[in-house]
């Protein structure tokens, strides 16, 4: 008779991973929270001390309905683990300096409560929660949710619309005739000396931003490049008038899209596990953006592409499925 | 007497049509985001509920089981017209707002379930408490959700404005995406609700 008892002390079997790394989800998101800070300074620096207001306004609520959420589902609380804290801080990221201050908790209500917590909690959610705050703050709110202020400091002051929202209702020529040269306007995307969102106009503190999450692996360099590569070729391609006349660094950095794909595409729940299914989903998600934003009825589409993409996420990793290990992948 | 008030209670709570039953959730999404369309569209189906699981009870030992499923939807299509030209004559505004729904009746599913499952099996005044109870039910769904969405979705009760000017209407609310969302909730909300009745019940029952 074999002794049992004896393998059992040698062999611990148990399910995979196997491998555990130093990594904690709270270290993850306050870690992703850093990266995002300098842009969000900047953006109080912009456009005054009211985005402190909304962005206290939308981390404190975040973490208010989970807590609550959770206390009403009988689960343990986690607030501490800073998800949803990262959630408000994100969805109040994407929103006009001017919001009305109620709005802000009203999206992480749906953020936290409907698009998180309603699916599952945190992991079993399709959708990017914060993104999924903005839409529904975007449906119900229109008006207030594309009413831009001027900005309080900054040297080049674009009045009461942002840069994509020119582009859309009075054309390229205008753009340029509004920041002065094509230089002057690279300049205000790059430094983030324009109007938009609290957390989007600086283009620069995104990308260091976002280098710092490549620098630290928790994302893949593979999903920014290939979402704003899209973009930019794309609208290279189909310009205003006709192939190869578009200007793809405008589009690059103007709008919401450095931090769509640098910090909203590269959540780790919502996107595919692969990195194949990665780029697939980038790939998607930068075509998506190119055809709201050029044939589109909305000025800025990265939120809805990004959520279109989150909903097909489980198909491509079915697609993009690897080997399993000592399996040979059958031929067709 | 107690048989029937309980035949009626179960269509109210335990079997609310839409809560519980989850039938016709077509309408309580299409008509409800305005209170004043909700309460119309409940008291129609009320009545047709009613008055068809009293026609069918009534015929039901006359009707061959094979045909019974035009046969129902002969009377109920009757009822509705009924409903239709009455509505048309008297609040012509709602008519308009209820549009195609109104005619829609004839194939809600809540309707045909009741003739089927309850009237063809049962005497004509059980059906008509059934009936009532189930219509009182939906109608008092219907009308709960209508509430709701017009107050955050425009901010007023069958048109009368209750929240002041500082309210900037949530515009999701009056669009199907709410509907969606609130009807959710709702019958999560009172599942939570029978299942605290029934502990409740069941305490009551062990003391």
């Amino acid at each position: 008779m074999v002794d049992t008892t004896m393998s059992e002390k040698i062999f611990n079997v148990s399910m995979s991973p196997h491998i555990r790394d130093n990594e904690s989800i709270s270290k993850i998101m306050w870690t992703v929270m850093i990266a995002l800070a300098p842009a969000a300074i900047f953006g109080a620096v912009n456009f005054g001390y009211r985005v402190l207001i909304v962005l206290l306004i939308g981390m404190g609520s975040a973490v208010l309905f989970e807590y609550l959420t959770q206390k009403i589902r009988k689960k343990t609380v986690t607030i501490r683990d800073g998800s949803a804290c990262l959630t408000g801080f994100l969805l109040a990221m994407c929103l006009p300096p001017t919001i009305p201050f109620y709005m802000p908790a009203v999206g992480s209500f749906i953020a936290i409560v409907i698009a998180k917590h309603a699916m599952g909690g945190l992991g079993f959610n399709i959708f990017n929660p914060a993104h999924i705050g903005r839409a529904a703050l975007m449906i119900s709110w229109p008006v207030a949710m594309t009413t831009w202020s001027k900005m309080t400091t900054g040297v080049d002051v674009v009045s009461m619309a942002t840069p994509l929202n020119i582009l859309k209702q009075q054309g390229y020529e205008k753009l340029i005739e509004t920041f002065g040269s094509a230089p002057d306007m690279y300049q205000a995307l790059f430094l983030g000396t324009r109007n938009g969102s609290i957390g989007e106009t600086s283009t620069v503190l995104l990308l260091l931003g976002g280098c710092f999450l490549i620098y630290k692996k928790y994302i893949n360099w593979q999903v920014p490049v290939v979402m704003v590569g899209t973009v930019g070729i794309l609208t290279w391609v189909f310009g205003p008038a006709g192939l190869f006349t578009g200007d793809p660094l405008f589009h690059m950095m103007a709008g919401g899209l450095i931090i769509g794909a640098f910090f909203m595409a590269t959540d780790m729940v919502t996107i595919p596990i692969t990195i194949k299914g990665q780029v697939i989903f980038a790939l998607g998600a930068g075509i998506i953006t190119v055809l709201i934003r050029l044939k589109g009825g909305y000025p800025e589409g990265v939120c809805y592409s990004i959520l279109l993409m989150n909903s097909i996420t489980p198909l491509i990793d079915r697609f993009v499925q690897p080997v399993r290990f000592g399996l040979r992948r059958e031929a067709k | 007497m107690k048989n029937l008030w309980d035949i009626f209670k179960k269509g109210v709570i335990v079997e609310n049509p839409i809560f519980v039953l989850a039938l016709s959730l077509c309408p309580a999404l299409a008509v409800t985001a305005s209170a004043i369309t909700s309460l119309t569209m409940g008291f129609s189906v009320m009545f047709v509920i009613t008055a068809n699981n009293v026609v069918v009870s009534l015929t039901r030992k006359l009707v061959n089981p094979k045909v019974r499923v035009p046969v129902y939807i002969t009377s109920i299509a009757t009822i509705v017209t009924l409903v239709q030209l009455l509505l048309q004559a008297f609040a012509p505004e709602l008519y308009q707002a209820l549009g195609i729904y109104l005619a829609l009746i004839v194939v809600f599913a809540i309707i045909l379930a009741r003739a089927e499952v309850f009237a063809s099996k049962n005497s004509v005044i059980p059906s008509f408490f059934d009936g009532l109870g189930m219509g009182a039910g939906f109608t008092l769904a219907l009308l709960l959700i209508g509430c709701i969405r017009e107050l955050l979705g425009a901010g007023s009760i069958f048109g009368i404005p209750v929240i002041g000017d500082w309210y900037d209407p949530a515009l999701i609310m009056i669009l199907p995406a709410g509907g969606f969302i609130l009807i959710g909730y709702l019958v999560g909300g009172f599942k939570m609700l029978t299942e605290y009745m029934e502990e409740a019940e069941a305490k009551k029952g062990d003391a």
